[in-house]
């Protein structure tokens, strides 16, 4: 079952995100439910979600922004963004928070621009649904310019007249990202945003991550199936198996070292110097953890 | 470049095996073409005269050879049942079949686009089950049938539209032919109660061909609605905040034009194989009818040129749809 | 029921009859894949056991009782011949729907093989299909019926062949598509591995990945058969009197359409029920197996 793991020594916080028995399952699928009681609490903090395909991670996500689809059933007991109770209000109050005030990046940034478009139109589309210009008129250019350069975009004019299929991978995910928090979100959710990059741009990617999110006091949701990239940038980490949280681990010094036997597997997985010339370790999964 | 090369080829391709299939089956005829021109008692020396004219007796590749370069020089024989040049026959019938299709794909696109639109906004729901079966039953209806109980009950019983034929026998020569196309023509003379005539006359079979059309061009178009739908960018759409409609309308349907350029087109081709039944149904004087009237008369030669030009048009219609639908893709553009 | 949605199925069987069950399921679950299965159900059930139904003798004529409205003993009414059209119609769902299944059945394995052979064996196989198929698929079907009618000599054969012939490729190009994704498959890999010809991976791997996708296209295509034929026979160029047919009907029925509107009536009707049935099929069908449209 899910744990709950508060940070001890600091201030009490307003939780930002809080999840109570979040449960989802796929209408005419066989087989168990997506989600099967997922816990979850987090402030203004780093977060990551760590687990294979078909753990969870993304349905439980996705359903607190209302973004599955119709054949989902979603029943908590208890989903609340910043005190509001996501679970009373219509699909039009969760679509105004959506941008706005819980912001996410997907994993493969050139297929989530609009082909057809530039990437100074779909930034200006942002900003005039949510940023400050959006009342005004519309953004200059020298706004969407300054959105790309906050991003550590080099040549942003450039890119700015340009198709998303003419960027490189970790380009677009930069401007993705720029893209997101035009709206001045209090959540970030980075769902595999570095899963279809390669290593070296990953770590980039990361690192502007890492550094918005501190910049703007921002609370940062990780999802990976990746332990030890996001490991470093989280300051707790929920594993997930099988539509569970079968572990949270945190970054502390004194922390406790993992109890489950699918985290400590997954961990005994990697492969290190010592590994020279063995048998690498397999995992073995036990149907116990299914329960 | 080299795609365009590629396609013009396939279309030469094509137009070449249109051209060996219509020679094939010309020349499969179980009726001797030779006693069709000459009769039964011709003496064997006129026989065989006119048998060397039509180059019966030389090797098969060379008739084809021959056929083929007659054919691109535009000389098509002539047709045995109206004694005229086929070439000016066609000619003739051409526009009134266009006239047809152009009258029928307005309808099926004023009707058809927004009736997508509508499935898709709706989506899962009943108004895209209904959606869905209207176009559906566009595609399935016998235009044949429905022609004939049009002229039942607009014709006969309410008459609210003309009856069979392009215009009354009244202004059956009165109107100058200019373009070919009755309503056209009748406008550009002026007289008023020629083209209200000639947009009776129109107006039941074009809109039962646009019947058809609507269909389809739903069908297409809500197919790649909402193929757009549910693309990764429109769930990024979604995580902007954007409404479903404001998706539909900014996001999808404009990626939608270039698609719809090409189902216009497709559905044109496709039309002049409905315009065939139709024109029957309702006497109109289109190529279509041309060929069934010339198969009833037994002259081959018409039906087989007829056959050609319209696979001719068929296949160069579609080509042109499939180098739009390339063209339109920023993708390839870029390149 | 449990046996056939269990998640650990024992055997293949078990496994294919269960997702078998379960796109059935999905397939009944929507209104046009309901609807178009109940069309179809319907025609192919009246077309099999109308001869053993007590129905009026469909060429019995009687002169005295011709042009009759519908009513009274003749359901649909009665012909300028005085037969009784809804035996005729009854009857007449036979032959349209045999050509239908006969196009389909020469045209969809034909393509399906082609097809899949040009995407796994690919190179010049592939392309010289390609070019086939388009040139093929360029050919109006209507129309080129109508040729091959008029020189070949109208009949069933004629138009099966010539409707077939024009058919294959649509089939070939879907089932290339498809064949082409699964070439560098692993699982191809490893039947290679096993020892396993071209042509036996071909049949036995690739081909059946390939059938719901010729499925989906041969209710759509049985679809437009039945209006083509029908289209047919209404020139004449079909199915040759006496035997009823729904297309020569409507034209039988064509000169007095203005007195005796049920004579061509009916038939279209059940013309376009059939056509509405299988183009509904395979619509629903669509949905089930292309997942773009899901």
């Amino acid at each position: 079952m899910g744990t709950i793991d508060v940070l001890a020594g600091s201030p009490p916080f307003s939780p930002l995100l809080e999840i109570a028995g979040l449960h989802v399952r796929f209408d005419g699928a066989a087989g168990q439910a997506a989600v099967r009681g997922v816990d979850l609490t987090m402030g203004r903090e780093r977060l990551a979600i760590v687990g294979e395909s078909g753990s969870g991670k993304s349905a439980s996500v996705r359903a607190v922004l209302g973004l599955l689809p119709s054949s989902a059933v979603v029943t908590a007991d208890r989903m609340a963004f910043r005190g509001e109770d996501l679970l009373a209000v219509g699909p039009n109050r969760l679509r105004a928070l959506r941008g706005r005030r819980i912001a996410m990046v997907v994993q493969d940034p050139r297929q989530g621009f609009n082909p057809v478009r530039t990437i100074a139109a779909q930034l200006r589309e942002m900003l005039m649904l949510h940023g400050d210009a959006g009342r005004g008129g519309k953004p200059t250019r020298d706004q969407l310019a300054a959105m790309l350069d906050a991003v550590h975009i080099r040549d942003p004019e450039r890119v700015l007249t340009q198709y998303p299929h003419q960027l490189s991978g970790g380009m677009a995910q930069r401007a993705m990202i720029a893209m997101m928090l035009a709206g001045k979100p209090d959540l970030l959710i980075a769902d595999e945003a570095t899963s279809a990059l390669d290593v070296v741009v990953q770590q980039q990617v990361l690192a502007l991550i890492d550094e918005q999110v501190t910049l703007r006091g921002m609370g940062l949701i990780l999802i990976s199936h990746q332990l030890d990239l996001v490991a470093r940038f989280a300051d707790r980490t929920l594993v997930m198996y099988a539509g569970r949280v079968v572990e949270t681990l945190t970054h502390r010094r004194d922390a406790h070292p993992p109890r489950h036997p699918y985290t400590r597997g997954l961990l005994a997985c990697r492969p290190t110097a010592a590994d020279l010339g063995r048998d690498l370790p397999t995992l073995t999964r036990d149907p116990a953890w299914l329960a | 470049m080299s795609r365009i090369a590629g396609r013009i080829a396939t279309l030469l391709v094509s137009l070449a095996g249109l051209l060996f299939v219509t020679f094939a089956l010309g020349r499969l005829l179980p009726v001797d073409p030779v006693l069709a021109v000459v009769g039964d008692r011709a003496p064997p020396d006129l026989y065989a005269k006119v048998a060397h004219d039509m180059h019966l007796d030389r090797p098969i590749a060379i008739q084809f050879a021959l056929y083929a370069a007659a054919m691109a020089r535009g000389d098509f024989g002539q047709s045995s049942s109206t004694g005229q040049p086929i070439m000016s026959d066609i000619a003739r019938f051409f526009p009134a079949t266009l006239e047809l299709a152009t009258f029928a794909i307005v309808i099926g696109v004023g009707l058809g686009i927004p009736t997508a639109v509508f499935c898709v906004r709706h989506a899962g729901r009943l108004g895209d089950h209904l959606g869905r079966i209207v176009s559906l039953l566009g595609l399935s209806i016998p235009v044949f049938w429905l022609g004939l109980v049009g002229l039942l009950v607009f014709y006969a019983k309410l008459g609210w539209v003309g009856g069979p034929g392009r215009t009354d026998v009244a202004f059956q020569y009165s109107v100058p032919v200019v373009t070919g196309l009755a309503v056209v023509d009748a406008m550009l003379s002026g007289d008023w109660a020629a083209v209200q005539d000639a947009l009776s006359h129109l107006v039941l079979p074009g809109g039962i061909l646009g019947l058809v059309a609507f269909g389809y061009v739903t069908r297409m178009t809500r197919g790649f609605l909402l193929w757009q739908m549910g693309q990764d960018y429109v769930t990024v759409a979604r995580l902007k905040g954007l409404s479903e409609a404001a998706i539909l309308w900014r996001h999808a349907l404009p990626a939608a034009t270039g698609p719809v350029l090409t189902v216009i087109l497709w559905t044109y081709a496709y039309l002049l194989e409905g315009a065939v039944l139709t024109e029957t149904v309702f006497a109109w004087p289109g190529i279509g009818l041309y060929v069934t009237q010339s198969l009833f008369a037994g002259d081959v030669p018409a039906v087989l040129v007829g056959t050609l030009v319209i696979g001719a048009v068929f296949m160069l219609i579609n080509q042109c749809g499939d180098l739009v639908q390339a063209a339109l893709d920023p993708r390839s553009r870029a390149r | 029921m449990a046996w056939l949605t269990t998640d650990t199925p024992q055997t293949r069987m078990q496994a294919r009859l269960g997702s078998v069950y379960r796109g059935v399921r999905l397939l009944l679950g929507g209104a046009v894949g309901r609807l178009g299965s109940l069309f179809v159900a319907a025609f192919i059930a009246v077309a099999l056991v109308a001869p053993l139904l007590p129905l009026a003798d469909p060429g019995a004529q009687d002169l005295a009782a011709r042009l009759q409205p519908p009513g009274g003993s003749h359901w649909f009414g009665t012909d300028a011949f005085g037969r009784d059209i809804f035996a005729r119609v009854m009857l007449g769902t036979r032959p349209s729907l045999f050509v239908a299944l006969a196009v389909v059945s020469l045209s969809a394995p034909f393509g399906l093989i082609l097809g899949a052979a040009a995407g796994v064996f690919a190179g010049p196989a592939e392309r010289g299909l390609m070019a086939l198929t388009d040139v093929f698929m360029a050919f109006p079907r209507l129309v080129l019926a109508i040729c091959a009618a008029a020189t070949l000599g109208a009949g069933v054969e004629t138009a099966i062949l010539a409707v077939a012939a024009t058919g294959w490729p649509a089939y070939a190009r879907i089932a290339r598509s498809e064949a082409s994704s699964l070439r560098g498959s692993e699982f191809l890999q490893a039947a290679q591995a096993l020892g396993s010809s071209r042509w036996g991976m071909l049949i036995r791997h690739v081909v059946p990945l390939c059938v719901p996708s010729a499925v989906v296209r041969a209710a759509l295509d049985a679809a437009t058969v039945v209006l083509i034929v029908a289209g047919l026979s209404f020139l004449g160029l079909g199915v040759p009197p006496p035997t009823p047919e729904l297309g020569g009907m409507v034209a039988a029925g064509r000169d007095t359409i203005f007195e005796a509107w049920w004579v061509s009536t009916f038939p279209g009707i059940a013309i376009l029920l059939l056509s509405l049935g299988f183009n509904m099929l395979g619509d629903a069908l669509r949905d089930l197996v292309d997942p773009r449209t899901r």
